[in-house]
């Protein structure tokens, strides 16, 4: 199959590299060192020009779970429609990864979403700001140890009444 | 204390009548076609039949928002039919649909904008209290930071729905005063709920 030829020539160039296939799928994980290699590798070498997505998911509470952010990197070849996820586990304190800008342009405001809602930093992004919540906001809601209800954000708001129109 | 009688061209002269109390009270000729009225219920009556809504539609209420302005259900019949999308031209505003935190400033700004006087009616249960969406950024009612005349429930509520909050709206506007939108016999009108009012006027 094509998919465990593309794997086998990424395990030869990044020997610290797993690989699995589930259903038809083909997962690669990273070390968050070589994640940006083995893109702009997948990218130049192997087609995956599409950038599909990037989201990361939060295995704070999660049994077995050795490290804390899982980013998730979504892949596509736009001509073959082969697609392929790559990962990279960050950890607490300063969660850092390097960012694709350079690779992808349109990662820009996907990796924004990201840090908004996780704070997973992207190192060498051109402007790294909120996108969805308003500027003052100051915790990362989607993290597990942010309360579902938030910490009264919704409720800080000066009150309009009759009097003042 | 006013009577009406036949008007030949010009007007009669007053006559005054000692009442029982001691006072004097004045009968006034009225010319045909001419009635008299408080100017707080005449002004009360034009604006509740001419309301310009604001429609401030985030969700599915908007849906039915556009649905009871609709030829269907067509709230022109109501005199609330004028939709504006200038916080500057209207007087009603309906807030159809959850409001996050993001959005309540902008929320803020337009009832802000709008002349006086003016009225808001919360359409449906996220907008009124949030609904099912008790998370960090939706807004849990509007009313704790803007002021509301009437709430619509339901989820979304049907355009009768709707309707009947207008009329209800339109029932409080008779009873405001000309100058301050102070709210007549307000006490008595919080006593029953209209539905109940209503129930007990039947049995």
């Amino acid at each position: 199959m094509m998919d465990s030829r593309i794997i086998q020539q990424l395990q030869t160039a990044f020997p610290d590299l797993t690989a699995s296939e589930f259903r038809g799928q083909t997962r690669v994980v990273a070390p968050v060192e070589s994640v940006h290699e083995v893109l702009e590798a997948l990218k130049e070498k192997f087609a995956f020009d599409l950038l599909v997505d990037i989201t990361c998911v939060d295995y704070l509470y999660y049994p077995d779970a050795e490290d804390r952010f899982g980013l998730v990197y979504l892949l596509a070849n736009a001509e073959t429609g082969r697609r392929i996820t790559v990962r990279c586990f960050v950890n607490d304190t300063d969660p850092t990864v390097p960012s694709v800008v350079g690779l992808w342009t349109g990662a820009n405001w996907l990796e924004r979403e990201v840090w908004d809602m996780f704070g997973v930093c992207f190192d060498g992004h051109p402007d790294l700001r909120r996108i969805l919540l308003p500027e003052e906001f100051t915790a990362h809601p989607l993290r597990k140890d942010y309360p579902l209800q938030g910490r009264g954000e919704r409720h800080n708001f000066p009150v309009i009444t009759r009097a003042e129109g | 204390m006013a009577v009406r009688g036949s008007w030949h061209g010009r007007p009669r002269p007053c006559e005054s009548l000692d009442t029982a109390e001691g006072g004097c009270a004045t009968i006034v000729e009225l010319p045909e076609g001419v009635a008299v009225t408080k100017l707080d219920e005449l002004v009360g009556w034009c604006r509740k039949n001419s309301l310009w809504p604001m429609p401030f539609a985030t969700a599915c209420c908007g849906i039915e928002l556009m649905a009871t302005g609709a030829s269907r259900h067509d709230l022109a019949r109501f005199g609330a039919e004028v939709f504006r999308f200038s916080p500057r031209q209207c007087d009603l505003m309906i807030v159809a649909g959850r409001v996050v935190m993001k959005m309540l400033p902008v929320l803020q700004r337009i009832w802000q904008q709008m002349p006086e006087p003016k009225w808001c009616i919360s359409m449906g249960a996220c907008a009124s209290t949030g609904g099912v969406f008790d998370t960090y950024s939706v807004v849990q009612g509007i009313d704790r930071f803007l002021p509301v005349d009437v709430y619509t429930p339901g989820c979304p509520p049907r355009p009768e729905q709707l309707i009947q909050s207008i009329i209800d709206l339109q029932e409080k506007i008779q009873r405001e005063d000309t100058i301050f939108c102070r709210e007549f016999d307000a006490p008595s009108r919080q006593q029953l709920p209209r539905a109940l009012r209503e129930k007990g006027r039947g049995a």
